[in-house]
């Protein structure tokens, strides 16, 4: 355990962003939206700096007492390390195509890039990286908020669109609503433990769990699934994910979902530890249902971006499932998957944004694209690769992450449940081959236009050469981070 | 009548908490009574924390309980911020108007 000085050490990451964040928000409240640019420009480079300050831990390893911060509340140690590397990224990757979208007619209700919306993605960001890292129920609940505050507004940041306001408010009740349900779980784990910080809290809950225990554990574990928007408490998802303005929906998609998944695995792992036989029926569940639900949900969606709101509950389910074998290899799959998952969400997102009309509005519904193998067939290929990948079609790299799940659950000897997610992501392949048989195969509907801005092509690029079959170069050092990651969660045990 | 103890507070708390959870399910009418339920949920939680602490000689449920007032501030807030905005684009605040995404 680090004394008070040197616990600055660990949090290096957290105090530019904060200090960034600070400042950028008198840079816009006295320059205001002229600076909006700029504020995005140093926002990036902010993340991108504090990104730089992960690499030496997570090519080491970063375990063990040297890790705690600040007595026991943050623990900064190879996981939080990944996680933390993925969200910035993710969140660089939501500043690269804010400017276009909202300088474009899509944002013509409002005057164009707003200095706001880098500072909020600055926050939210700063709030996951505490999330990842926290090791009491304290600094969990922080960052938890700290994230859900700046996404709530994030999602309503067109405010005269009235879609727009109705996802920050449905987003906002049903938050408020999981952060509630989940503080009343922390509150009876502190009364039936005595204790906030998790390892005293996993110490006090050995042996039999009491009825406190359990109610509290069971109120954790459903706050928590709504974080994530796991079946049965997804059902914001979808429409968070239609009414925010497509930049923020790929922010939600990726930094967020990172955050709370790691968040959960933490507290499985490190809180609930030496309960497994008393989450692990709720987790397998949860996991199996988010797979079923997703992909029957997603059938009769017309709408592209809720399409992929069903189609994220569908691989949070995959998430879950590697999280419920609860052993090592299961906890390394699962960020296996996380990792993947994130790169195809980008890129698929990435190029909804790339579509736009002769008017300049977005492309939406499926009727829009039809024919966009002939209109651009670059931006074609590139769904086409992502659209297989999240099926899991073996040349592309989402087979991989769903062979290393299924791998770690069957190895588990839990075939059967293996055996059911297998059926479900069967359905779920009907609408991702759908999305391309649309696009290859029907008849051109609108006009596009051929221009996109650089930023989008580096990123769809980046993606889809990630996700090609090119990517499994990667696979060795991704497993190689992934197993210490995995490893410094079940240190404790 | 004995003694209050800490199982009196826990079930203030708990009702406190099935009210406000009720209270954001049931209601039909009006998005400002959500606002006060979520109030209402965080309350309770402020209760269990308090009566925890207090019951156990250890300060730390106390500390937790500032936490969450002053994070309850923000939310509220915040809420209510989106709140007018939503209000000024459709006029209505009722909750079954809230549709205008589905399925």
């Amino acid at each position: 355990m680090l004394d008070f000085p040197s616990s600055f050490g660990l949090v290096i990451p957290e105090l530019i962003l904060t200090v960034t964040g600070l400042a950028l928000l008198l840079i816009a409240a006295w320059v205001g939206d002229k600076a909006a640019r700029a504020v995005a420009i140093i926002a990036a480079a902010a993340l991108f700096t504090a990104g730089l300050f992960t690499i030496p831990g997570l090519h080491f390893g970063v375990d063990g007492p040297d890790s705690y911060a600040f007595g026991t509340l943050l623990k900064v140690d190879s996981f939080a390390l990944f996680s933390k590397a993925l969200i910035y990224l993710a969140a660089i990757a939501a500043l690269m195509v804010a400017p276009a979208f909202f300088n474009g007619p899509a944002a013509a209700s409002e005057r164009g890039l707003r200095a706001e919306y880098p500072i909020l993605i600055l926050f939210a960001t700063l709030g996951m990286s505490i999330m990842v890292s926290a090791s009491d129920f304290m600094t969990l609940y922080m960052g938890l908020e700290l994230n859900s505050l700046a996404a709530y507004v994030l999602a309503a940041i067109l405010r005269k669109d009235q879609r727009s306001a109705e996802a920050g408010l449905k987003y906002f009740v049903l938050g408020a609503l999981a952060s509630g349900i989940l503080l009343y779980g922390m509150s009876l784990l502190y009364g039936f433990t005595g204790a906030t910080d998790f390892a005293s809290v996993r110490a006090g809950l050995e042996g039999e769990l009491s009825n406190g225990q359990l109610f509290g554990l069971i109120f954790v574990m459903a706050g928590l699934a709504f974080k994530i928007a796991a079946v049965p408490f997804h059902m914001w998802t979808p429409d968070v994910y239609e009414g925010a303005p497509t930049p923020v929906t790929l922010f939600f998609a990726t930094a967020p979902k990172v955050a709370a998944v790691a968040l959960t695995a933490r507290v499985v792992f490190e809180v609930f530890g030496g309960q497994v036989q008393a989450w692990q029926q709720i987790v397998m569940f949860t996991a199996l249902a988010s797979i079923v639900f997703g992909a029957l949900g997603a059938i009769g969606q017309e709408n592209l971006k809720r399409l992929l709101a069903y189609s994220s509950i569908n691989n949070v389910g995959f998430i879950l499932l590697g999280l419920a074998v609860a052993t090592p290899a299961g906890a390394s799959s699962m960020l296996v998957y996380l990792f993947i998952y994130v790169v195809m969400s980008l890129g698929s997102f990435v190029a909804l944004l790339m579509l736009r009309g002769e008017d300049g509005s977005l492309f939406e519904t499926f009727g829009d694209i039809s024919g966009l193998a002939v209109t651009r067939p670059a931006i074609a290929w590139s769904l086409l690769v992502l659209m297989f990948s999240l099926a899991g079609i073996p040349p592309l790299l989402g087979f991989y992450s769903k062979f290393v799940v299924f791998q770690a659950v069957v190895s588990a000897d839990l075939v059967v449940f293996a055996a059911i997610a297998i059926a479900a992501s069967v359905i779920g392949a009907f609408y991702y081959i759908k999305f391309v048989k649309v696009m290859f195969f029907d008849e051109p509907a609108g006009l596009v236009t051929g221009k996109s801005e650089t930023s989008h092509w580096v990123l769809l690029a980046i993606c889809a050469v990630i996700i090609s079959p090119i990517g499994y170069l990667l696979t060795g050092s991704l497993t190689d981070l992934t197993n210490k990651a995995a490893s410094s969660l079940f240190l404790a045990i | 009548m004995g003694p209050v103890g800490i199982e009196h507070y826990l079930v203030v708390g708990a009702i406190l908490f099935v009210l406000g959870v009720l209270g954001i399910f049931l209601n039909r009418k009006n998005v400002i009574v959500i606002l006060m339920a979520v109030e209402l949920i965080l309350l309770a939680v402020n209760i269990n924390l308090v009566a925890f602490s207090a019951f156990m000689g250890d300060l730390v449920g106390q500390v937790f309980a500032m936490m969450v007032l002053t994070v309850a501030a923000a939310e509220a807030a915040i809420g209510l911020a989106i709140l007018v905005i939503y209000y000024r684009g459709r006029g209505t605040i009722a909750v079954d108007d809230v549709n205008r995404m589905k399925g």
